[in-house]
């Protein structure tokens, strides 16, 4: 979002400058969605190997809250600036989901 | 002046059209104020009711089951329908002129989320006429209510979801408006408090409400379609139930209080003619009690065997909430102090508002220590609480809020010597009605109880109760008085009536312009109006030269997408009764709403502009402010 508007109201002043942020952007998001890819790849692998399931739940998991992060900030942009206010959300919402779950798990359903 | 044809004389047709189709929030904090009053006067009615109930032993003035539908609908439309509505109507007409804000972010979800509301009230109150009202009180726990007959519980689920949805927009409309629309040079830090504690309780709003849908649609699909989300005989968990209605319950306790602490603390700074004590403890301390509020949730359930940890840790827990709340009683009182204070009828209800509320506070911490509250609860004790805690905070400043507020909405002075007489009635009436209530609680007289037998010492108790629940119908009956004489006098005020005003709101002329302001101002600290004053200026600095205005159209769509989910409701109820004409009015409500929905995501509505030039024309009409 912040890398496509240019907020000088003069669109000609930073082109240079944006151009070369699209570009850094569009790597980022090459390199990301490559991993990505991998990620999956391996998370089939797992299951496929027949590990235990105590390592394969763990680890699939994990590997999803990667893929969410990168989801999130490389694709969706929250790496760009004025995304703090989201952020300040979406970080609340999960420690308090977070906070519920674990006090469901841990001191109500013992 | 052409397109300033919300300014023309319109005949009564034109004005109820007008209302139907309104995107502007301040028109839709009228219909707020309306809908809701109506609905203060409903539950209060049946307030009444329960006090002649109770009045004298072995009393038969209604029957057993008529009065468990009386008690769920009262605490249901009290909170639900009265209360939260009130508030945002307060938030409506308030908040976007607090921080300089043409309108909200979203209009028409602004409208939509009032029809949402104002259907789902009437279809709950419907039930009345049409076999009964839900009877299984306010918090419906599921054992009860999976057992209840007919369709009251399933008027409470349908109702309270599509008001929910509303109430949803509404919070995430006033978060967005917040974060996104201050005027130039409104920091955070200097929002004023009642814009602080919108936002923060639409944070709650945004983030309660969700468990409540949830646990309202396994309810629904437990009694329509016989899933077992909360049948212990089909393996559910009835105390789910429990849970996800607190894990929304207990804040929105908060989403009623916030707001209520929002109106004082804008009301007390104004007639103590001193900034407020402490504003950025203040905004900490509403930030923080917005967070505890979600961790407390099973202090409602310490008695149904979570065990002694869960019990001491929320119990812990619900304590540390007082902490942020005494802050905030603490910066009110110092703001009073050497203050000059005026004491006009906001103003009282503010000063009444501190040792009642707290006595709420009290008993809260006195719950909150779960041993004792195997004692208190279920009891009177806990009636008695919450009616502290909710009159004698929310109610106070939405009575406040009322005064307060008046001249803004209306343009019209509230009679200060019938404001007093209300008062008066109110106050001596809310504490004769509550106060002995916690003693009737601690004798053993059990809430919700239908009647009680005489020789019991239960007699003298609940007729004082009884008797100050009259006084407080007398003073509400003022208050009405006090409204109707009010506009029909119609003694027009102009800006800053309270000659006090200190935030955005009252720098504007009055009536405020459908545009609310010609050029945006420039905001250079908290106070922002007090500080031009105190500058010797009567008006804002313009933060923009005079230009053209973008305003959304009036839209229909609002109301016939909260129609159709209205009517559809009435097929999806009467659907499991295997009646022949159930599916169709579904699929027709249904039909109506999102053809609705469709309507307005294809047609091209681009709102329209007010020139440059017809502004400079208004300029008669309030200048700058
Ligand atoms: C110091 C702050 C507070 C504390 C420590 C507190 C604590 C408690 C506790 C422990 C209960 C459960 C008692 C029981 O059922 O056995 C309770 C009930 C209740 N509280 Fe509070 N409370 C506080 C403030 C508030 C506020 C500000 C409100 C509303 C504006 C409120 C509204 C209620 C309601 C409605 C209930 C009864 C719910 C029901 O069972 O129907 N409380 N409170
Ligand atoms: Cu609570």
């Amino acid at each position: 979002m912040a890398n496509l508007q240019s907020n000088s109201g003069e669109p000609k002043v930073n082109y240079e400058y944006r151009r070369k942020k699209s570009a850094e952007d569009m790597r980022m998001q090459v390199v990301t969605f490559t991993m990505m890819i991998f990620f999956t790849v391996i998370a089939f692998a797992a299951v496929g190997a027949g590990f235990s399931k105590w390592f394969i739940l763990p680890f699939v998991l994990l590997l999803a809250i990667v893929q969410v992060v990168f989801q999130l900030y490389y694709f969706m942009h929250m790496s760009h600036k004025g995304h703090a206010v989201p952020q300040f959300f979406m970080y609340s919402g999960i420690l308090i989901a977070f906070l519920t779950i674990l006090a469901f798990l841990t001191i109500i359903w013992w | 002046m052409s397109t300033i044809a919300h300014t023309q004389k319109r005949g009564f047709a034109g004005t109820v059209w007008e209302y139907l189709t309104t995107v502007d929030h301040k028109k839709i904090a009228i219909l707020y104020l309306l809908a809701g009053g109506l609905f203060f006067l409903a539950g209060g009615i049946e307030a009444m009711m329960i006090r002649i109930q109770l009045a004298v032993p072995n009393n038969d003035f209604v029957s057993a089951g008529l009065f468990n539908e009386i008690i769920t609908m009262h605490g249901t439309t009290m909170i639900f329908l009265a209360a939260m509505p009130l508030l945002l109507g307060f938030m409506n007409a308030v908040m976007p002129l607090q921080i300089g804000a043409r309108d909200v972010a979203f209009p028409f979800v602004n409208a939509l989320g009032f029809w949402l509301f104002f259907f789902g009230g009437v279809f709950l109150n419907l039930s009345w006429f049409l076999g009964g009202a839900p009877d299984a009180g306010w918090t419906s726990y599921a054992s009860l209510s999976l057992a209840s007959e007919g369709h009251g519980i399933d008027f409470y689920v349908l109702g309270l979801q599509i008001s929910g949805f509303g109430t949803l927009m509404g919070g995430i409309n006033f978060l967005v408006t917040i974060i996104n629309m201050r005027a130039p040079g409104m920091t955070y830090m200097r929002m004023p408090l009642f814009t602080w504690t919108t936002f923060v309780a639409s944070a709650l709003i945004l983030f309660a409400f969700p468990p409540l849908t949830v646990g309202l649609f396994m309810m629904l699909f437990d009694r329509m379609f016989g899933a077992g989300f909360f049948d212990a005989a089909m393996g559910g968990n009835t105390v789910i139930w429990e849970h996800l209605f607190w894990i929304f319950g207990h804040p929105e306790v908060y989403i009623l209080i916030l707001p209520a602490f929002g109106i004082f603390s804008e009301v007390i700074p104004t007639f103590s003619r001193k900034r407020l004590f402490g504003y950025s403890s203040m905004v900490f301390a509403t930030v923080l009690i917005g967070f505890l509020g979600f961790m407390v949730w099973a202090h409602h359930m310490f008695t149904t065997g979570l065990g002694p940890v869960a019990n001491a840790i929320f119990a812990v827990a619900t304590m540390a909430i007082a902490v942020p709340t005494g802050i905030k009683i603490f910066n009110w009182i110092l703001t009073m102090w050497g203050g000059s204070i005026q004491f006009t009828v906001p103003m009282l209800w503010a000063i009444a508002f501190i040792p009642s509320f707290v006595m709420g506070g009290v008993t809260g911490v006195m719950q909150a220590a779960a041993p004792a509250d195997y004692q208190f609860h279920d009891s009177y004790f806990i009636v008695a609480h919450f009616h502290y805690v909710i009159v004698g905070g929310v109610v106070f400043g939405l009575l406040a809020g009322v005064h307060f507020y008046w001249p803004l909405m209306f343009g019209t002075m509230l009679s200060e010597k019938l404001g007093k007489v209300t008062f008066t009635f109110f106050l001596i009436g809310f504490h004769l009605t509550f106060f002995i209530q916690h003693f009737l609680g601690l004798m053993g007289m059990p809430r919700r109880v239908w009647t009680f037998l005489p020789g019991q010492g239960l007699e003298t108790g609940n007729l004082i109760s009884s008797i100050g629940a009259a006084f407080m119908f007398v003073g509400v009956i003022v208050l009405l008085i006090n409204v109707v004489v009010t506009q029909v006098k119609n003694v027009k005020v102009g800006i800053d009536p309270w000659k006090d005003g200190r935030t955005l709101e009252w720098a504007l002329p009055s009536p405020t312009p459908f545009y609310n302001f010609k050029q945006l101002p420039l905001v250079r600290g908290l106070d922002a109006f007090w500080i031009e004053k105190m500058e010797g200026k009567t008006e804002m600095t313009p933060a923009e030269p005079i230009g053209d205005i973008h305003m959304p159209n009036n839209s229909f769509t609002p109301f016939m997408i909260a129609l159709g989910l209205f009517i559809g409701a009435f097929g999806a109820m009467y659907h499991v009764d295997d009646k022949g004409w159930a599916l169709p009015v579904l699929i027709i409500g249904l039909a109506v709403a999102f053809a609705s929905m469709l309507y307005r995501s294809i047609k091209d509505d681009h709102g329209y502009h007010i020139h440059k030039e017809e502004l400079l024309d208004d300029a008669d009409k309030g200048g700058t402010r």
